[in-house]
C-alpha cells in the first residue's frame, strides 16, 4: 500500500506539486528553506493520525515560480486560497523553519480554517542580541551541518540531499529563500505587531540547540502569541522533526489531543 | 588606443596572513586591521598618481567602487571624483561604479554623475555596474532583484538626464513624484555610458544594443576577445558596426628594463592582488539569484574563487602584461590585434606596489608604450588624425 501520494494541483494562475499521506484530520506542513522532495518518516508517523499534506512552496522544487512571487505574505495569502480551494476544515497547521514564518503570516491575517498552529525553529521575527548563522555565507555542507545537534544526523542529510541530480532543486530553492529572506534577514519587522491576533491554540517546539534560530526566538514567539506553550527538546537543533522524531511526534500528537479534551 | 589610468585603491597596508586566516578580504575582514592613519595617507598618495597620470598623457584615469574590503577603498568613489575634477587638468575622469541595485534612490546618481559632468566640463564618463556578489553581503540587499532593480535604475537615470522635468516615475522598485534633476549633465544627451562586466552574455548584449562602451574585467585574453567578439556580433544584429573604442580591456601593466626585472618586482604584489585581496568564497562572490543558474553552476564547476595563481600564469594567459618595454609592447600590440579594442582600462598600481615603483611603472609605461599606440587600431591599422 502506498504510504502518500505525489499529485499537483492549480491554485489560481500556480501549479504546485504537493505529498499527500495518511488519514484524520488535516495537517498542512509547510517546509523550511531546503524545500520539501521526500515523504519522510516524521510524515509518515504523523500519517498515522493525520491526512497528512505537504506542498511544495511556489518557487520551491517541482513547483511554479509564479511572477507574483516577491514576499513572504505572498505566500501566506497563497496557502489561504490553498486551503479554501481544497476546502480545508479545521487544519492543524505546521511550519518549520521558513515554513513556520509563512505559518504565522497565515495565522495573524486569518484563522478561519485552522484548529491549531504550531511553530518549529521558526523564522519570522528578529530577537536582538541571539547569536546566529549566516545561511548565505557559509557552504552547502556547512549549512546543512548547522542545522544539527548530532552530527550523525548532518551526515544524514548531507548524503540524501547533496546529489549532483538534486543541484537544479537546490540551486531554485536557495534563490527562493534569498527572495524572501535575504533583508530583512529571515523576518519581517511587522509580524511581531500582530502575533496577538493568532487565537488558535499554538505550540512552539524548538531544538535547545538550534543554531540558526536560537531558543531566544522560541520564547519570543510564546510571550506574543496568547495561548500557547513552548517545548524545547535538549539534544537537539534546528530541525526537530528530523532529529528528534519521536519527541517532536508525541509532543504533537500529545499537544493535539490535550486541546480536543480542553474543548 | 586610449590608455586610462585604473585605480582599485586597495588598502595595500592590509595584513595578508590575517587576510588569509579570514578567508577573504571583503565583508568579514574586519575594520580593526584598517589605520586611518596609514589610510589617509593612501588616499593622497593614489590621488596624486591619478593626477601624474594626468600630466604623463594617459587619455584618462578610473575609479570603481566597492564596499567593505580591503580590495578598495572607494565605497564612495564620487568622493574622489570630485577631487579630481579640478586637480586632473585634461584627462577624462571615470567612474567605473556605481553599484545601481545597492541603492534605495538612484536618483542620485543622476545628480551626482551630472555634478562630476559639470565640474569637469565634459570630461565625465559613467559606468553603472551591478555590484559583485559580495557587495550584497555587504550591503543587505537582495541579489535576486539585483537585475530588477539596476534595468529600472538604469533607465530612470537615463529619462532624468535626457527628458525635461519634471516628470513623475512609477517602477517596481523606485516611485517619485518629481524626476527634475540640477543641474543637468554638461555633455550632450550626457555622458559616456561605460559598462563593466565579468562576461555575462545579457550584459554584453545590452550595451552592445544601447552602443554603450563595454569593459571587460580580469580575465585571461582568450577570454576578453571571445566577449569583444560576442560584442560585436550582437552589434552587428543590432544593425550597426562598432568602434573599437567601444571595448575596454581591464588589465595590468608592469614594465622594467626587463622581462626577468619586471616579474621579480611585480611578483610578490601582484600576487598579493589576486590571491589575497581578491580571494574570496563562492558562497561570498555568488549568492543565490546574483546570476542565473546556469551561470552559477558553470562557476561552482570551475571553483575559480580558490585556485592560487602566480605572477607567471597570469602573465601566460594575458590577464596582465609584465616585461620589458619590448616585450609589453609586442603582447600589447598581439592582444589588441587578438581582441579588438582600443581601449585600456590599466592598473599601475596593484596590490601592495609602493609609491614609488608605481610612479616608475607609470613613467615607463607613459614614455615607452603610450606613444607607440596613440594612433594605433586593431590589426595595426592607424587613426585617421582628424578623428579628435
Amino acid at each position: 500500500m502506498a504510504d502518500h501520494t505525489t499529485t499537483t494541483i492549480a491554485v489560481r494562475d500556480c501549479t504546485i506539486k504537493m505529498m499527500r499521506g495518511g488519514s484524520g484530520p488535516p495537517l498542512l506542513f509547510l517546509h523550511g528553506a531546503s524545500g520539501a522532495n521526500a515523504w519522510l518518516p516524521f510524515m509518515q508517523s504523523l500519517g498515522a493520525r493525520f491526512d497528512v499534506i505537504v506542498p511544495q512552496h511556489p518557487g520551491f522544487n517541482d513547483s511554479d515560480t509564479p511572477d507574483w512571487l516577491d514576499n513572504i505574505h505572498d505566500l501566506a495569502y497563497f496557502y489561504l486560497d490553498f486551503m479554501e480551494q481544497l476546502d480545508l476544515d479545521r487544519v492543524h497547521l505546521v511550519g518549520a523553519s521558513l515554513g513556520g514564518w509563512i505559518a504565522a503570516e497565515i495565522a495573524v491575517r486569518n484563522t478561519y480554517r485552522l484548529a491549531s498552529l504550531t511553530l518549529v525553529g521558526a523564522a519570522g521575527i528578529h530577537v536582538p542580541g541571539a547569536k546566529q548563522v549566516d545561511l548565505f555565507l557559509g557552504s552547502d555542507e556547512q549549512r546543512i551541518r548547522d542545522f544539527f545537534y548530532d552530527p550523525a544526523c548532518a551526515n544524514e542529510m548531507i548524503a540524501r540531499v547533496l546529489r549532483p541530480e538534486f543541484e537544479d532543486a537546490n540551486m531554485k530553492n536557495r534563490i527562493a529563500t534569498a527572495k524572501l529572506a535575504w533583508q530583512p534577514r529571515a523576518h519581517d519587522p511587522h509580524l511581531r505587531k500582530w502575533l496577538h491576533r493568532i487565537d488558535v491554540p499554538t505550540l512552539i517546539v524548538w531544538g535547545a540547540n538550534d543554531r540558526v534560530f536560537p531558543m531566544e526566538y522560541a520564547y519570543a514567539y510564546q510571550q506574543q502569541i496568547p495561548s500557547s506553550k513552548a517545548v524545547i527538546i535538549p539534544e537537539c537543533g534546528h530541525i526537530p522533526q528530523v532529529e528528534k522524531r519521536d519527541v517532536f511526534v508525541s509532543e504533537l500528537i500529545g499537544f493535539i489531543d490535550s486541546m480536543r479534551k480542553a474543548a | 588606443m586610449k590608455f586610462f589610468n585604473f585605480h582599485l585603491m586597495p588598502y595595500r597596508h592590509a595584513d595578508l596572513d590575517a587576510i588569509d586566516q579570514n578567508g577573504s578580504a571583503w565583508v568579514t575582514y574586519s575594520n580593526k586591521h584598517y589605520d586611518p592613519a596609514k589610510g589617509a595617507e593612501l588616499y593622497h598618495e593614489y590621488l596624486d598618481q591619478m593626477e601624474f597620470a594626468d600630466t604623463l598623457g594617459f587619455d584618462g584615469v578610473c575609479l570603481n567602487e566597492h564596499h567593505q574590503t580591503a580590495y578598495g577603498m572607494m565605497p564612495i568613489p564620487g568622493v574622489l571624483a570630485g577631487a579630481l575634477a579640478r586637480s586632473v587638468k585634461r584627462a577624462k575622469l571615470a567612474i567605473l561604479g556605481r553599484a545601481l541595485p545597492l541603492l534605495n534612490n538612484p536618483l542620485m546618481v543622476a545628480e551626482e554623475y551630472a555634478m562630476l559632468d559639470n565640474l569637469t566640463r565634459g570630461r565625465f564618463i559613467a559606468g553603472f555596474v551591478r555590484g559583485i556578489g559580495a557587495e550584497y553581503h555587504a550591503m543587505g540587499i537582495n541579489p535576486v532583484i539585483s537585475q530588477e532593480r539596476y534595468a529600472e535604475a538604469h533607465d530612470l537615470i537615463v529619462r532624468a538626464w535626457t527628458e525635461r522635468g519634471p516628470f513623475a516615475y512609477e517602477g517596481k522598485h523606485y516611485h517619485f513624484n518629481y524626476v527634475n534633476p540640477w543641474p543637468r549633465p554638461y555633455q550632450t544627451p550626457h555622458p559616456p555610458i561605460w559598462i563593466p562586466s565579468q562576461g555575462s552574455a545579457s550584459t554584453i548584449k545590452w550595451a552592445a544594443e544601447k552602443r554603450y562602451t563595454y569593459a571587460q574585467t580580469l580575465s585571461p585574453i582568450a577570454v576578453v576577445a571571445r566577449f569583444f567578439q560576442m560584442y560585436r556580433d550582437e552589434a552587428e544584429k543590432a544593425g550597426y558596426t562598432p568602434s573599437p573604442n567601444q571595448l575596454a580591456w581591464s588589465n595590468t601593466i608592469y614594465v622594467a628594463e626587463t622581462d626577468e626585472k619586471a616579474m621579480r618586482e611585480a611578483k610578490p604584489h601582484l600576487e598579493a592582488l589576486v590571491n589575497r585581496f581578491l580571494k574570496m568564497p563562492v558562497e561570498m562572490l555568488l549568492p543565490p539569484g546574483y546570476s542565473n543558474p546556469e551561470s552559477m553552476k558553470r562557476v561552482r564547476a570551475a571553483k575559480v574563487t580558490g585556485k592560487i595563481m602566480s605572477i607567471d600564469d597570469l602573465n601566460k594567459t594575458g590577464v596582465v602584461i609584465v616585461g620589458s618595454p619590448n616585450t609589453v609592447r609586442e603582447k600589447l600590440a598581439e592582444y589588441q590585434d587578438l581582441a579588438g579594442f582600443n581601449t585600456s582600462l590599466t592598473k599601475t598600481q596593484f596590490g601592495t606596489l609602493p609609491d614609488e615603483m608605481t610612479r616608475a611603472n607609470m613613467t615607463a609605461i607613459a614614455e615607452e608604450i603610450l606613444p607607440h599606440f596613440r594612433n594605433r587600431l586593431p590589426q595595426g591599422k592607424r587613426e585617421v588624425q582628424a578623428a579628435e
